[in-house]
């Protein structure tokens, strides 16, 4: 299908794509186009501008700065999948990167389409939830940080106001004796996450979880972290009914969702498999070091 | 002696095609070409009121049409199946609806403009009013007293009612039976999803005709019918099918869609084309399948089945399709005893007009529906009479002595070895090495189960006394020519079209084993009204069997012809001419001889012809078989199920499949691939459903899940070979046969590694949900206690 | 609104105008006449449409035209030219001459798309396991092969390849990304 007319502008730095934006109330940002065009040439939305920011060469790239994980909002997925930095030390955010759509769709989409579209489903929200990812928002007014606990806020809703811009997505390491994996159970015909689980597990000099972390997509309207998981986890050896036990109460104030494919009850048992698995995986990965 | 049948020769398509230079429909361009786009109805069931003043008005727009332009202009589109003693209506289907929709989907409008996206602009400003009317999407709920009507003419919305076998003997065999086993089936909607969109592209001809080229498995038969449609005389149309996307079964009807092209395109005096989106087309193609069933089989404590039972009620959607009637009838209910001796057999079906997107041939076409049941309930004997399910089939095949085989139903099967078949799957699968595995792991809480499907299949359609008989308005015949050039080059031209199915490869085998030519100097030309004779198109797996008679018989003749101007040649007798590596000599005497392309030249220049033979070397023949084919086989598929989860793994899957002689391995095995794919889409993956509302709710690629790499196993072929007597060839069809195999054996598989747990059935498709739940249920844990 | 494209395809500059919501794969067939790129969908599944870009398959149903603007586009019509002369069979990229050795097409809709993808795996894996090509056309629909052989395909195709480059023949089969701003 073909899309209704819009107006391109191509912008070479961000301020002349917030420039552009704010001259055109209902205007969007093109970066990837993965999220923006299947609803355009759908026509299931209209814009009247589409402001191009491709070309913005501060937008890109994957780095390690200050020992903390910048992604710019241009990063493709391939890319935050491929890096062996990333790999290494937000393995669950190379493995989330690596199980967005598929190659194709790798190779051209996002970070920072994919953390503003908001869809629930998607893998990446999951995990920069799970490494407590700072988002960075320009305006007109300047630049914002907004913690990934704030930025979804609903099915396609996020903090992001009219004429801002995603740029970067910065994470901490998870420290010494720590690692990180990620589950997703996929929707067999679009792929997108019935249920994705990142979890992180950092371990005290004994061996036992000095810190837990896990992040539940696809099964709410927004991703969460499970508290309750979490805490229950502290202590312990994270061998897998350990694991097992300590996400019984993984929607802990959450309220699973269901579709006509998988129904809340579903999700919610397919997570916490999930999530026992892997929280099990972070476990032995930050054992061996 | 043949040496090229038999034999994986690389195939002729692909040079072009992994060039990326095919030519399939939306590829054609033609100068001031135009483009269309289709208004279809959102709602399943409403009156409507159209206003396109404002499209009319939007800049590039040619042409609106609506059913008011079309009145008498257009006529409707025909069903071709007229099933007898069915008690058959069928209510008319305008080209464009008029007043009334009964589906998501129906065409309402089509405009017309300079560009694809201006024609997307005007189609979204075309106005229409809907007043919504009630609807019924369930052919069970559109049975119900009270339900809404579909058509005013159809009344209680039955279309049909149709039976075949012995009511009264089947009530006997059940009334004296030891054991009776029933299942309630639900054969689901499925969507054939051909990966090339429907496309049509109508030209105008100087001489008042038009060129349509279109995606259609079945040129000949979509010029027919579209004549009469358009009123335009056969010899002014030409259609063209080019390289074809796929169709299985989808591009044989013909559809409003195209008709309104080739009449946009006469009446704008301009090329005119349209390329079905794919969201158009999952409401605007035909589904297939959609059938819920009620089904029995009884018989005896030692295994031996006596009789078969089926009520079914079809969901035709809400127009009879071109072949739709005849699909869950005579494709369906002749064939539901199987493989199986089995004296009584008593099928009703019911076709019911309900509000959804209609239903027509997707690969198998009544077939699957008819095997799944039959070999569901094998299965479900056997494990009711604590027998092996396979040694519950070899009890009751017909035996190879049987044959030819008469049916309780009416058919003849032609020839088989079923238990052969089965063995080679046994042994391929390691049958009962698998068992023992399954016992140890159920012993450890997993669920390993082994499905088997031992299939028969009527294919081949033809011959045209049968088509006939069963109300098909239209012959099952094919034809060809073999026409050698004076060079020796040799084209075979014949009316049937191939899209994938490789017999621009297979057929040139044939033929240039039957003329000693080299194979690179033959070539199959089809697909074209104006250059092929006539010919009733590639389905039913007959493009071999039926098609590749013509071709073989044709072939026969010019070499028969070729051989006795050889024989002229070298002064010798005719009897003693013999073909050795592509040249003619006297058998023991291979020094003096003739190159194919030496004959061939001389029957050109006819300087030295027989006395009373024609020169020229080419002949035609148009064949119609004596009877259908019956492939056969067996798959065997070895699964386990998730505990955890419900997820089916399939571990092996084993396809042993008898399609007569061989010609091209190679192709064979591609066609049992793609078909164990389709089945195992249906088995796992695969379901339309329509929602309260009316609406389809797995429109697209995102939601209704097609078979993908990933999820796909490795499969492995194996063949028996039994030729059929019922064609010059002794092949077989084999585009169906995986399809309608795969899909039972993987659901015998699932039933058989959940059987600990009392399970007896499972519905399609057996998403991981629905198997945790089973598996929930019957390790007596609610689901939600299983969350915990 | 109009817009001037400027982008390399299959190895030769292109220069086109055209409104901001014409999609590549429209312009690739309809203004180049490049009717090899199919287009089976349109919520970005089948795959039927992918070609490369800058060396890395993306699917040009889902890319304007303007986003191609200074970049590099390889088509089936341009895959053999994309490698070395040394490294084809026949004039045909190894992966097209295994699709044709290993059956790995049908009705060919879905081929070109899948040779694309097929070529992005190759130049990042020269020697995938079947797992590998499996996940490699999670992007790719084929409604004929069930897989079975195009999986074959694309691994014999790496063999060729690896025979090839051993021989001491050409460069690797990777596109070499061009284009860019």
């Amino acid at each position: 299908m073909i899309a209704e007319a819009f107006d391109y502008e191509r912008a070479d730095s961000l301020e002349a794509a917030l420039a552009a934006l704010a001259r055109r109330p209902g205007a969007k940002v093109l970066a990837g186009g993965h999220s923006l065009l299947p609803l355009l040439k759908l026509r299931l939305a209209q814009v009247p501008l589409l402001v191009d920011i491709d070309g913005v060469g501060e937008l890109g790239g994957v780095r390690v700065e200050d020992g903390d994980l910048v992604v710019g909002a241009l990063a493709r997925h391939r890319d935050v999948a491929d890096s062996e930095a990333v790999r290494r030390g937000w393995t669950a955010l190379a493995q989330a990167a690596s199980h967005v759509g598929d190659p194709q769709v790798r190779s051209r989409g996002t970070v920072g389409g994919n953390l503003a579209h908001g869809d629930p489903a998607s893998d990446l929200p999951t995990a920069v939830l799970l490494f407590d990812g700072v988002l960075t928002v320009a305006s007109g007014a300047g630049l914002r940080q907004v913690s990934a606990r704030d930025f979804w806020l609903g099915p396609f809703a996020t903090a992001l106001g009219e004429g801002e811009i995603l740029t970067a997505v910065r994470m901490a390491p998870l420290g010494d004796r720590a690692a990180s994996a990620y589950r997703k159970f996929p929707h067999p015909a679009s792929g997108y996450a019935v249920v994705s689980v990142a979890a992180a597990v950092r371990l005290d000099g004994e061996g036992r979880v000095a810190e837990a972390r896990v992040a539940v997509g696809g099964a709410t309207y927004v991703p969460f972290r499970a508290a309750a998981a979490e805490a229950a986890m502290v202590g312990v050896r994270p061998d897998p009914p350990a694991c097992r036990e300590a996400v019984a109460d993984l929607f802990a104030g959450q309220e699973p969702a269901g579709d006509m494919y998988a129904s809340a009850d579903y999700r919610a048992h397919i997570a916490r498999l999930y999530a026992a698995d892997a929280l099990a995986a972070a476990g032995a990965a930050a054992a061996a070091g | 002696m043949p040496t090229l049948f038999g034999t994986p020769v690389r195939r002729r398509e692909d040079a072009r095609l992994i060039r990326g230079e095919g030519l399939y429909t939306d590829d054609v361009r033609l100068p001031d070409m135009v483009y269309a786009a289709f208004v279809r109805s959102t709602h399943p069931s409403a009156r409507i009121r159209v206003d396109a003043s404002a499209a009319r008005a939007l800049p590039g727009v040619l042409a609106v049409f609506t059913a008011d332009d079309v009145a008498g202009r257009v006529g409707d589109v025909p069903t071709a199946w007229l099933v007898p003693d069915s008690g058959l209506r069928t209510p008319p289907r305008p080209v464009l609806a008029r007043d009334v929709v009964r589906y998501v989907g129906e065409p309402i409008a089509m405009v017309v403009a300079r560009t694809r996206a201006l024609a997307a602009d005007a189609a979204s400003a075309v106005n229409v009013a809907y007043e919504p009317l009630p609807h019924v999407t369930d052919a069970r709920a559109a049975l119900a007293p009270g339900a809404p009507q579909v058509h005013a003419g159809v009344p209680g919305n039955v279309l049909f009612t149709w039976h075949a076998g012995d009511r009264e003997a089947t009530d006997r065999a059940f009334a004296e039976a030891e054991v009776e086993v029933s299942l309630s089936i639900r054969n689901q909607r499925l969507v054939p999803a051909a990966m090339e969109p429907r496309t049509a592209v109508a030209a105008p001809t100087p001489e008042g005709g038009l060129t349509l080229w279109t995606t259609s498995q079945n040129p000949h038969i979509a010029r027919f019918v579209l004549s009469g449609m358009l009123s335009l005389s056969e010899q002014r149309l030409r259609v063209v099918a080019p390289d074809v996307g796929g169709g299985f079964g989808s591009k044989i009807p013909v559809y409003p869609d195209e008709a309104m092209v080739a009449h946009a395109a006469r009446v704008l005096g301009v090329p005119v084309k349209w390329t079905e989106t794919r969201s158009e087309a999952f409401v605007a193609t035909i589904h297939g399948r959609d059938q819920v069933q009620d089904v029995a089989m009884c018989g005896r404590r030692d295994g031996t089945i006596t009789g078969i039972r089926v009520r079914a009620t079809a969901n035709m959607g809400a127009y009879l399709s071109l072949a739709a009637p005849g699909v869950p009838t005579i494709l369906f209910g002749l064939i539901v005893p199987g493989a199986y001796r089995i004296g009584a057999v008593d099928v009703e079906v019911v076709g019911v007009a309900t509000h959804t997107t209609p239903t027509d041939a997707y690969r198998g076409a009544g077939r699957p529906e008819a095997t799944f049941l039959v070999e569901r309930l094998v299965d479900t004997f056997a494990r009711r009479i604590g027998m092996d399910a396979a040694e519950v089939r070899r009890r009751n095949f017909v035996p190879a002595s049987a044959f030819p085989y008469a049916t309780p139903t009416g058919l003849v099967y032609d020839s088989g070895d079923y238990a052969a078949a089965m063995d080679r799957a046994l042994e391929a699968v390691g049958y009962e090495a698998m068992r023992r595995r399954q016992e140890d792991l159920r012993r450890e809480g997993r669920y390993l189960g082994i499905g088997l499907s031992t299939y028969v299949e009527v294919c081949g359609l033809g011959p045209s006394k049968v088509a006939g008989a069963v109300g098909f308005q239209g012959g099952l015949w094919e034809s060809a020519t073999v026409r050698v050039h004076p060079s020796g080059k040799v084209a075979v031209i014949i009316g049937a079209s191939p899209h994938g199915q490789g017999e621009e490869t297979t057929f040139a085998q044939i033929v240039a084993d039957a003329l000693g030519a080299p194979f690179e100097d033959v070539e199959v030309v089809h697909g074209d009204t104006a250059a092929t004779p006539m010919g009733w198109g590639t389905y039913g797996s007959r493009t071999t069997p039926v098609g590749g008679g013509a071709v073989s018989l044709a072939a026969r003749r010019v070499a028969d012809k070729a051989r006795r101007l050889a024989a002229h040649l070298l002064e010798a007798a005719e009897e003693d001419v013999v073909v050795t590596d592509g040249r003619y000599h006297v058998a023991g005497a291979p020094a003096r001889s003739l190159s194919f392309a030496d004959v061939a030249l001389q029957a050109h220049l006819a300087w030295r012809l027989p006395d009373g033979m024609e020169p020229g070397l080419e002949a035609s023949a148009f064949y119609d078989p004596e009877n259908f084919v019956f492939p056969f086989g067996c798959h065997a598929c070895v699964v386990e199920v998730d505990r955890n989860t419900g997820e089916v793994r399939i571990l092996r899957y084993v396809a042993v499949d008898d399609c007569g002689r061989i010609i091209n391995p190679m192709i064979v095995d591609g066609q049992v691939h793609g078909g164990v794919a389709q089945g195992l889409g249906q088995a796992l993956w695969e379901g339309a459903v329509y929602d309260e509302s009316g609406q389809l709710v797995t429109a697209s690629f995102l939601d209704y899940a097609l078979p993908r790499a990933r999820l796909m196993p490795h499969i492995e072929t194996l063949h028996t070979e039994t030729p059929s007597p019922h064609n010059p060839l002794g092949v077989k069809g084999v585009g169906e046969t995986g399809t309608i195999a795969a899909t039972p054996a993987v659901v015998n598989a699932v039933v058989d590694a959940l059987a600990p747990l009392g399970v007896e059935h499972v519905d399609m498709p057996m998403t991981p949900e629905r198997l945790w739940r089973i598996l929930s249920r019957a390790q007596g844990r609610a689901p939600e206690e299983v969350r915990a | 609104m109009q817009y001037r494209v400027l982008m390399r395809v299959n190895g030769r500059p292109v220069e086109r105008e055209t409104e901001p919501r014409t999609l590549l794969v429209h312009l690739l067939r309809d203004e180049l006449g490049l009717t090899g790129t199919h287009v089976g969908c349109d919520t970005s599944q089948c795959g039927a449409c992918t070609v490369l870009m800058d060396g890395r398959a993306v699917k040009s149903c889902t890319v304007l035209a303007v986003q191609a603007d200074g970049h590099e586009i390889v088509t089936v019509e341009g895959l053999a030219d994309s490698v070395d002369a040394a490294l084809r069979y026949g004039g045909l990229h190894p992966l097209q001459e295994a699709f044709a050795r290993a059956h790995g097409l049908q009705c060919g809709f879905c081929t070109p798309g899948v040779l694309m993808a097929g070529a992005d795996l190759l130049s990042r894996n020269p020697d995938p396991s079947e797992a590998d090509v499996r996940e490699a056309l999670e992007g790719n629909l084929c409604r004929c092969t069930g897989y079975e052989n195009i999986v074959a395909a694309v691994r014999l195709a790496a063999e060729l390849l690896r025979e090839r480059q051993q021989a001491g023949a050409g460069r690797p089969a990777a596109h070499a990304a061009g284009g860019g701003d």
